[in-house]
């Protein structure tokens, strides 16, 4: 049998593949990200100062809905055909389709916030007061925990009959201190405070849930 | 290996889906080397059975013991699974979809590129036609399918409707590539409702109804109907 990692690399390469070839996730996304950038920019038109305060609510809130798209567009390719079936029945392990899974869409999050990001600092006129550098550590450290979670929620609610409504319900409450984390801290960089504190958080959340998740993927992955 | 050796034992093997048993019981041998044509109206359980056998549903109670493994995964290289959905990527095509899927099975580098061109002539495709499978006639696609279930070089082979929307020239050069397989001492179970293709062909014939299997005939001839109603 190949080695996991071999089994992660050659499912994240097809994940990619199809991503690349449906473009189904990164256009709603970025759709969604857009709408909120727009919509809210107009509808408060806050000043520099008013941003800071406002801006890592904002900008993780557009993440979080926007990466429920991804995750739920991530297992719809596995069901279509049955293709998830396959993948049962061989003897690659589970794990390694959660790792893959969860990179997949780690890099499909992080391409929507390169690109919006630069979006939100024109239409809120963002200066970072504090060490700028940390809000990539936020960022790599909060999307992590988004879609750690999320790959393992949607995974879960594959087979309910309204999954796209289930994934939400089931993610957002103990999505909470992650959120809470990357919010304090990326407005506590902004405004020039120290994040550390919530960085720790973050990172401890990471550890915690990334563990949680691959050592329950397989009793959910063969749930019927 | 021969009849004394059964490949799969199925010991009162129950499934409930809620209040609906969909498996009722069954207990059954079945020795190495064989094609068997698992028969039965809608309902009957045919595709639960090799669902079952296939370790995608966990018996409600009962073994299913296959080359001596009670745990599916022991053998899961030993089996291969064709299902009444492709289970194959629309977007791909056969040769990457077998790529990928040979890579499960540890099948890598020159050795899969050479065993997925293989296993796609056998079933009478083209392992250079580059269009997705989504693109794929339905007899295609089922070929396709059949191919995945053979990358493995499995002992075993579970399909579940094969011949289902193939045309009857396609679905005849599939009973012959089943044929041969049984020739080569692999044990197969074909779950069908086109089982006059198989007459001739097949070793054994189960007939199921209501969640047993209610007969075994080495004829195609249909058992009475044992008139129990479903529960």
């Amino acid at each position: 049998m190949s080695a996991p990692t071999g089994i992660t690399r050659a499912t994240l390469l097809k994940d990619l593949r199809l991503e690349w070839r449906s473009k189904d996730a990164i256009n709603s996304m970025l759709f969604f990200s857009l709408l909120v950038v727009v919509v809210f920019s107009f509808s408060f038109d806050p000043s520099a100062e008013e941003s800071r305060a406002i801006a890592g609510g904002l900008v993780w809130v557009a993440f979080l809905f926007a990466a429920v798209v991804a995750l739920n567009q991530t297992w719809a390719r596995e069901i279509r055909n049955q293709v998830l079936d396959a993948y049962r029945v061989s003897p690659a392990p589970a794990n390694a389709l959660c790792v893959a899974k969860t990179l997949g869409n780690f890099i499909l999050v992080s391409i929507l916030e390169t690109l919006m990001t630069p979006l939100f600092i024109v239409f809120y006129r963002l200066r970072s007061i504090g060490p700028a550098w940390q809000l990539l550590v936020v960022v790599a450290l909060g999307t992590w925990a988004l879609v750690v979670n999320g790959t393992f929620f949607a995974a879960m609610s594959l087979r309910t009959r309204s999954r796209e409504i289930m994934l939400p319900l089931l993610l957002f409450p103990i999505s909470i201190p992650a959120i809470l984390a990357m919010v304090q801290a990326t407005t506590a960089i902004l405004g020039g405070e120290g994040a550390r504190f919530w960085i720790v958080l973050l990172g401890t959340y990471d550890l915690v849930f990334t563990t949680v998740c691959l050592l329950l993927f397989e009793t959910v992955l063969n749930a019927e | 290996m021969t009849d004394a050796a059964p490949v799969i034992s199925v010991s009162n093997l129950i499934k409930q889906f809620g209040r609906f048993a969909a498996l009722r019981g069954v207990t059954a041998e079945f020795p190495g080397g064989k094609l068997y044509a698992v028969l039965g109206d809608n309902g009957a359980g045919k595709t639960t059975l090799l669902r079952t056998m296939a370790g995608l549903n966990r018996p409600s109670s009962g073994t299913v013991t296959i080359l001596g493994a009670v745990k599916f995964h022991d053998i899961c290289q030993q089996v291969g699974y064709m299902a009444h959905p492709s289970l194959l990527y629309d977007e791909m095509s056969g040769m990457e979809n077998l790529a990928y899927f040979a890579q499960l099975y540890g099948i890598t580098g020159a050795t899969s590129r050479a065993r997925c061109a293989d296993v796609i002539r056998t079933v009478g495709l083209n392992p250079d036609l580059a269009r997705p499978i989504g693109q794929y006639s339905q007899g295609m696609r089922q070929r396709m399918s059949l191919a995945r279930a053979l990358l493995n070089d499995p002992k075993i082979l579970l399909l579940d409707e094969p011949f289902s929307n193939v045309d009857l020239h396609s679905a005849n050069e599939m009973v012959k590539l089943l044929a041969r397989t049984r020739d080569q001492g692999k044990t197969i179970f074909v779950v069908t409702h086109q089982a006059a293709l198989l007459e001739g062909v097949a070793d054994e014939f189960i007939w199921m109804e209501f969640g047993k299997i209610v007969a075994r005939t080495r004829e195609f001839k249909a058992p009475e109907s044992t008139g129990e109603s479903r529960r």
